[in-house]
């Protein structure tokens, strides 16, 4: 069983529909016991960091989501879900994450030149390194997926799993072993998304 | 590096889809659910559902169909017509919405644009303006295309940027329906004006209006097109091909 987090933020419909569009037992959940129980655990998450990292620890979740990620459990984090599993945020100050994953998030801006729009939103194509994750399998170079991000991980070049092209490199994905984070979307991003969740349901 | 978007929009009233569509081998044309899935699978990058309905059995019914969509299709999903309070962006969200058009709502009550961006971050409000020239100027029009606010189109465009929208979709009066391509001038100085992703609407007859939009002006992000996708005039992954030949960024 899929155990989805449910600590208030976002809408977690679209979510919870792509993992059973591949087949896949999903719950979304506020719930200590299920994600404890659960097979897998996604971190989803739209808006603030500051905000939602709040509402995970308020919610008593983040130490739950922390222990199971320690104790080998596969997480992936979505969008603000992927930048939580990073050590640090600079957007609007300086926020914690869960430091499963070396790095920090910084605003798109400080790495790319100006004339740029953002957020950086669209279809934009994912680049993978030599040594692919399992859950990329089925993803080719190259292959579009769907971004809506103003920040972006940054320091944390050995667990980059995939990259993306916008005025300069972008962090698409990150992963350490059972870890991944996604900034883009997968239950977004058409079959080449739903093949990322399918992937990461086998792991 | 990011692509151009190519989305199909649909006008739902009651339930259905109107305006008729025209494709082979789907068994309810006017199914909005057939219709977001045959998009979907056929390269559409983004969907926008509109409500044309103008009842309270119109809107449940819409809210019911969004849901079913929305658990159907797994590409951005952005839903207008009927916003005019947090409630309704809330109604939609709820239903699996990605993102949510304002346009009259916005002209009645401007502020719904920066509390719906503080509520749901900007990534989540459109701007949806329809624009026409009158004496030479740029004027926005509520209800529908009908009623002429006074206002000056750019002024607007941009007031509705800063208070915190994330995209405009912009509908040219003056093309829309006309099929003699987009509104290249009006697209320019909207693109001159805002930095924020915008999207073109109205005129588009043919693959070649969207080479012409997309080499025209190459900050635009998006092209809007209805009735033909609709009626199968053009096929998205043939217009995909077409600007990908003419080397304009798509998602194939």
């Amino acid at each position: 069983m899929i155990a989805i987090v449910d600590y208030g933020v976002g809408n977690l419909f679209s979510l919870k529909s792509s993992f059973l569009a591949v087949g896949a037992d999903a719950v979304v959940t506020r719930d200590a016991e299920t994600l404890r129980s659960a097979d897998k655990i996604v971190l989803p998450g739209v808006g603030a960091f500051g905000d939602a990292a709040k509402k995970l620890r308020d919610s008593g979740l983040a130490q739950v989501v922390k222990e199971e990620a320690k104790k080998g459990k596969p997480l992936l984090g979505i969008c603000l879900g992927m930048q939580m599993l990073l050590e640090k945020s600079y957007e609007y100050g300086e926020h914690e994450g869960l430091g499963l994953i070396p790095g920090a998030i910084r605003p798109i801006c400080e790495t790319i030149p100006e004339g740029y729009k953002i957020p950086h939103i669209g279809w934009n194509a994912l680049h993978f390194p030599a040594q692919k994750h399992p859950v990329f399998q089925n993803v080719k170079e190259g292959d579009h997926v769907y971004f809506v991000h103003s920040f972006h991980g940054t320091d944390c070049a050995d667990f980059t799993a995939a990259t993306t092209e916008y005025g300069g490199i972008l962090t698409a994905a990150v992963a350490k072993d059972n870890v991944i984070g996604c900034q883009f979307h997968p239950e977004k991003s058409g079959p080449v998304g739903l093949s990322i969740l399918k992937a990461f349901c086998n792991l | 590096m990011i692509t151009k978007r190519i989305i199909p929009c649909l006008d739902v009233k009651n339930g259905r889809v109107v305006k008729g569509v025209n494709f082979l081998g789907l068994a309810d044309v006017s199914s909005p659910v057939s219709l977001a899935k045959y998009y979907s699978d056929n390269g559409a990058d983004e969907l926008v559902f509109y409500d044309i309905t103008a009842s309270a059995e119109g809107r449940a019914l819409f809210t019911d169909i969004l849901c079913q969509v929305a658990s159907t299709i797994f590409i951005p999903l952005t839903v207008g017509g009927g916003i005019n309070t947090l409630e309704d962006f809330d109604r939609v969200l709820k239903c699996g919405a990605d993102k949510v058009s304002v346009n009259s709502g916005a002209i009645r009550n401007p502020s719904l644009i920066g509390e719906a961006a503080k509520r749901y971050g900007d990534q989540c409000v459109v701007l949806s303006a329809d624009v026409k020239r009158v004496d030479g100027v740029f004027r926005v029009f509520a209800k529908g295309g009908r009623e002429n606010t006074g206002m000056e189109a750019i002024e607007w465009i941009k007031r509705g940027v800063d208070a915190g929208a994330g995209e405009v979709v912009v509908n040219s009066i003056d093309t829309d329906g006309v099929k003699n391509g987009f509104d290249i001038e009006m697209l320019q100085q909207v693109c001159n004006a805002v930095s924020v992703p915008v999207i073109a609407s109205g005129g588009a007859g043919g693959i070649d209006h969207f080479t012409q939009l997309f080499r025209a002006i190459p900050t635009i992000d998006a092209g809007l097109a209805a009735s033909i996708f609709h009626f199968g005039e053009v096929a998205i992954s043939d217009l995909k091909n077409e600007l990908y030949k003419q080397g304009i960024p798509v998602r194939r």
